[in-house]
């Protein structure tokens, strides 16, 4: 069974492991079909028009999806890999472990943003920026620039607090759990740390950064915790929303899998500590 | 002069529409709905040593299939750019970070840009 673990808990040989199976996907062109995936949603889920990936209900239950799939891939390079989840309550820093050189490496220096250390850096020579919305083919970063601060706990306590799932018009000015989590409202958790970040993580190309993977599952954890914490709230809406995953409608770009099919993670993975 | 009495009006209708979407009544969505149909006024200017232009279109141009009724260019290539349901915009570049109009998401493009060069973007 798989485990999720907090990155900050990793063991060097955990790590190493990881990046070798990022390394391997991107080698083989796969890691790549999901940055091109990812930013087709992006650009396509529009609020007031068809919305899957983002802004709107299925935002957690799409991107669940999507980290299976991803998941999958690196256990098929080495089936003891995990994806590791970011909790940037805590590790809120550019000195965490997890901008390491062992790790993910560090910041972009200010010239041009690059990540100049770790695996995923231009000199590294393994991980060109292929699929990009400009010319610039290196990874690129800037940690907290500008003096941006990353969520709290406090602050996501009081989104995890937030009882009902979303509401209408079920899209980025929505009120409830969902929005506020994704950030188009609010306290703003998701959406600012993609900012924080910034380099490609802040761009629809964001999987081109593997920290992409890291934040996603600590949403996704998130999203766990708020169950447990709200036993009664069901995944909203139910049925006949136009434009809208419903409950039971499927998703693209799968078309087999519902909402309903990713409400319960641990058919697929549990977390190393209880939600 | 024309281009400013444009611009000034249609603020007005978005400061109104917003007024009213706080309200939170359906007639408050369906007007709102209405003046989110009436794009930006055009602009055209150098920033950052670069040129930057945007204006409402009607079809065509896009690449991501968003249908959004406003393009924008840097040095004439295509920025995609999304309006979100509250008025504020987003672009590829800056896509978690809203902001109020198209002419600041494009010179927040220019910004972030570093003087690279837009590319088409691959999709599915
Ligand atoms: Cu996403
Ligand atoms: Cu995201």
């Amino acid at each position: 069974m798989t485990v999720r673990k907090n990155q900050a808990q990793l063991t060097s040989t955990e790590k190493r492991r990881f990046v070798d199976a990022l390394l391997e996907l991107k080698r083989t062109g796969q890691y790549d079909t999901f940055v091109t995936t990812h930013n087709a949603f992006i650009m396509s889920d529009t609020d007031s028009g068809d919305r899957v990936g983002h802004r709107s209900p299925s935002f957690l239950p799409w991107h669940r999806r999507f980290l299976i799939q991803f998941e999958q891939q690196l256990q098929a390079v080495d089936p003891d890999v995990a994806l590791p989840y970011w909790d940037w309550t805590a590790d809120r820093t550019a000195a965490s472990s997890l901008w390491a050189a062992d790790f993910l490496g560090g910041t972009g220096r200010s010239r041009d943003g690059q990540v100049m250390d770790g695996p995923f850096s231009a000199a590294s020579g393994s991980w060109p920026v292929n699929v990009g919305v400009d010319g610039r083919t290196y990874l690129r970063r800037a940690l907290g620039a500008g003096g941006r601060q990353l969520p709290t706990r406090a602050e996501t306590d009081s989104v995890l607090a937030m009882s009902t799932y979303d509401a209408p018009p079920w899209n980025s000015a929505s009120d409830g759990f969902r929005n506020h989590l994704e950030g188009w409202r609010g306290v703003n958790l998701h959406n600012r740390v993609h900012v924080w970040v910034g380099g490609q993580m802040a761009t629809g190309v964001s999987p081109n950064d593997p920290v992409f993977w890291l934040h996603h599952a600590f949403i996704d954890r998130l999203w766990a915790q708020w169950q447990a914490r709200h036993p009664g709230s069901p995944y909203l809406p139910a049925a006949g929303t136009p434009d809208v995953v419903d409950l039971r409608d499927t998703m693209r770009p799968w078309n087999d899998v519902t909402p309903a099919d990713m409400l319960d993670h641990t058919r697929h993975y549990t977390y190393d500590a209880a939600a | 002069m024309p281009e400013l009495t444009r611009r000034r009006a249609l603020g007005a209708a978005a400061g109104a529409a917003a007024a009213l979407a706080v309200a939170g009544t359906a007639a408050a969505a369906a007007a709102r709905k209405e003046h989110t149909a009436a794009d930006p006024a055009s602009f055209d200017e150098v920033y950052k040593g670069r040129r930057i232009q945007g204006t409402p279109s009607h079809g065509g141009g896009h690449h991501g299939g968003h249908g959004g009724g406003y393009s924008v260019h840097i040095d004439g290539e295509e920025l995609h750019v999304m309006r979100n349901a509250d008025g504020t915009w987003i672009s590829v570049v800056n896509h978690y970070e809203p902001f109020a109009t198209p002419r600041a998401v494009a010179r927040a493009a220019v910004a972030e840009l570093q003087g690279a060069d837009l590319v088409p973007l691959v999709t599915v």
